[in-house]
């Protein structure tokens, strides 16, 4: 038995719930009230488009996916890797049901666990529910398009969406950590990104495990659409492919800019006048090679992005064939 | 074995566990709150901050230790305010030799990022007096009073209720995986890929346990006449003394926010 209470503490994760500290009161409150519009849209949502059932569902599975982040491999020296659950929801329950799900599963955690702080759990709710559930279904529905719905395809489209709902949400906490001040944008925004870059494969994994367990036992879960249910979700996708933009665009602005978001915090106020970082309007060590510098990072984001589509989409259609065939 | 240790409340028949938990929740807020608001380097708000914590542990009958042992579980994402201790301007306090580089610690660097460290342990240890003195229907309660949507604190209570379901099943997965993965001492298995298959089934059985778990539930509720409304009893008035508790304890926090930010 190799589960300790420990397990239950938070050490598992320890980039992905902010604890309390690490953000400046401005920028918890703004996420707080995005985090409230958010969930509260989507709880308007269930309730119009779920029958009565919704409640025990959406409770029991919340507990299904606390408990199931109790579960891990061994990946190498002493490095595990684990599930967050946000794709998994989403394909299973649809982005409403499942933004509900992460809200219950990120708020108990936050609230019973010191798993991610009280004054940030409104960041840790846009990150882990919204953002999760927004870049899966958004994914996921894209990746279906191009890979079919089929078997093969679902399970190509959720490893996708699983991996990049994890690189979403590492990069949305670099962001606030560096809006905050806590973290420079040059150093979180390539550390977070780049370590689950890994740690998403690790989702994605189990993710693939998962739906392909359920697509064997209980194929009327899935649906005929393989998956995501919900009906018209176009805003959805909408939503997910704009955070999936911004992030694409942002990230290498801001971290190749050091002073960038530093800046964008300072005229916002949100820095303590303490550090007061004497940061210039136009920096004068501006050459022309940064910005195309910039330019060269976002094309190889934008080629990796194209790379991973094509191998997607070719792998697809080779399981598409073998469908066909058996 | 049951996971029945995953409850952090402790029962004991102390002042803390006794206060209303609508009192504890909101303070609890306020307390986290006043500790972000404090600005870096200020030593002497930290301290009062601190002895406030501290006499609420006392009041807890938890022991001193208990909340500042635990809240050490924060040092891990400390890692990601490192960068502040080389990136803030200011005097240089040491040069740390690293092969050609050299990195320098700057003394406002080091200020805040003992800072961020201290409020955050701090933070923490507010978090974990309020889940270890308030049994959860409480908390539960405490959220309703705070206008949190019925629907959403159903879904709390119902997730709450299964979670020690769900956490045996998973222990139980585990032991079985244990127990039919064979593998040499040091060895790790087979290849990375297949254990992220197995737990991947592991969690697709779990969500698929919990899912029909759920139907038999929602049978259950409907046969006791269960109809889509969330009903709840009205919450309980709350007694003179929680009020005076809620007026004093916003009254400390207060205090020590306009004391740090006019005059420290």
């Amino acid at each position: 038995m190799h589960i300790a209470p420990s397990t239950f503490g938070g050490a598992i994760e320890p980039a992905m719930h902010i604890p309390d500290g690490f953000m400046s009161p401005a920028v918890s409150i703004i996420l707080w009230i995005a985090a409230i519009a958010g969930v509260g849209y989507a709880l308007w949502r269930v309730n119009r488009e779920l029958d009565e059932r919704k409640m025990p569902l959406m409770g029991v599975l919340a507990a299904a996916i606390f408990a199931g982040q109790m579960l891990n491999f061994a990946v190498t020296g002493g490095t595990s890797g684990h599930l967050m659950g946000a794709a998994l929801a989403t394909i299973l329950l649809g982005p409403w049901a499942s933004i509900v799900v992460m809200t219950a599963v990120v708020s108990i955690q936050a609230l019973l666990f010191q798993d991610g702080g009280l004054l940030a759990l409104g960041a840790n709710l846009v990150n882990m529910a919204l953002v999760g559930s927004f870049v899966s279904y958004a994914v996921y529905r894209i990746m279906q398009r191009l890979v079919g719905t089929r078997r093969w395809g679902a399970l190509v489209s959720g490893f996708v969406a699983a991996w990049l709902s994890i690189v979403a949400a590492a990069l949305f906490v670099g962001l606030q950590l560096a809006l905050s001040g806590t973290s420079p944008a040059s150093l979180a925004l390539p550390a977070m990104g780049g370590i689950h870059l890994l740690i998403g494969l690790g989702e994605g994994l189990i993710t693939v495990g998962a739906l392909a367990l359920i697509a064997a036992t209980r194929p009327d879960l899935l649906g005929a659409t393989g998956g995501a249910r919900g009906g018209s979700n176009r805003g959805v996708v909408l939503a997910g492919l704009a955070i999936a933009l911004l992030l694409a665009v942002i990230s290498p602005i801001a971290s190749g800019n050091p002073d960038g978001l530093e800046w964008v915090a300072e005229q916002l106020n949100f820095l303590d006048a303490a550090q007061d970082p004497a940061y210039n309007l136009v920096p004068d060590y501006v050459f022309p090679g940064v910005a195309n510098e910039k330019a060269a990072t976002i094309a190889a984001g934008v080629l990796g992005v194209l790379i991973v589509f094509g191998v997607a989409l070719f792998s697809g259609r080779l399981g598409r064939r073998k469908d066909a065939v058996g | 074995m049951h996971a029945n240790f995953i409850d952090p409340f402790h029962a004991r028949d102390s002042l803390l566990h006794h206060v209303d938990p609508r009192v504890k929740l909101v303070l609890a807020v306020a307390f986290i709150l006043t500790t972000a608001l404090l600005p870096p380097a200020a030593w002497p708000g930290y301290i009062l901050v601190f002895a406030l914590i501290l006499a609420v542990a006392i009041a807890s009958a938890l022991g001193p230790f208990f909340a500042i042992k635990r809240a050490f579980l924060v040092l891990p994402f400390v890692l990601a305010a490192l960068p502040v201790l080389f990136t803030t301007p200011g005097e240089p306090w040491l040069h740390v030799p690293l092969g050609r580089w050299a990195l320098t610690i700057t003394a406002a660097g080091l200020a805040r990022f003992a800072s961020i460290a201290l409020k955050s342990w701090l933070s923490m240890q507010a978090g974990i007096l309020l889940a270890a003195s308030t049994p959860f229907p409480q908390l539960l309660m405490a959220m309703r009073a705070l206008r949190v949507p019925r629907l959403l604190v159903g879904v709390f209570g119902l997730m709450w209720r299964y979670l020690f379901v769900l956490a045996d099943e998973a222990l139980r997965l585990m032991r079985a995986r244990e127990a039919r993965s064979a593998a040499l001492a040091g060895a790790g298995g087979s290849s990375v890929l297949w254990r992220a298959k197995v737990t991947g089934y592991m969690a697709g059985s779990l969500f698929l346990r919990g899912y029909e778990r759920s139907e038999r539930i929602y049978d259950a509720m409907l046969a006791r006449g269960y109809d889509g409304e969330v009903r709840t009893l009205p919450l309980p008035p709350m007694a003179r003394s929680d009020k005076a508790a809620l007026l004093v304890g916003l009254a400390i926090v207060g205090s020590i926010l306009a004391l740090e930010i006019w005059v420290g």
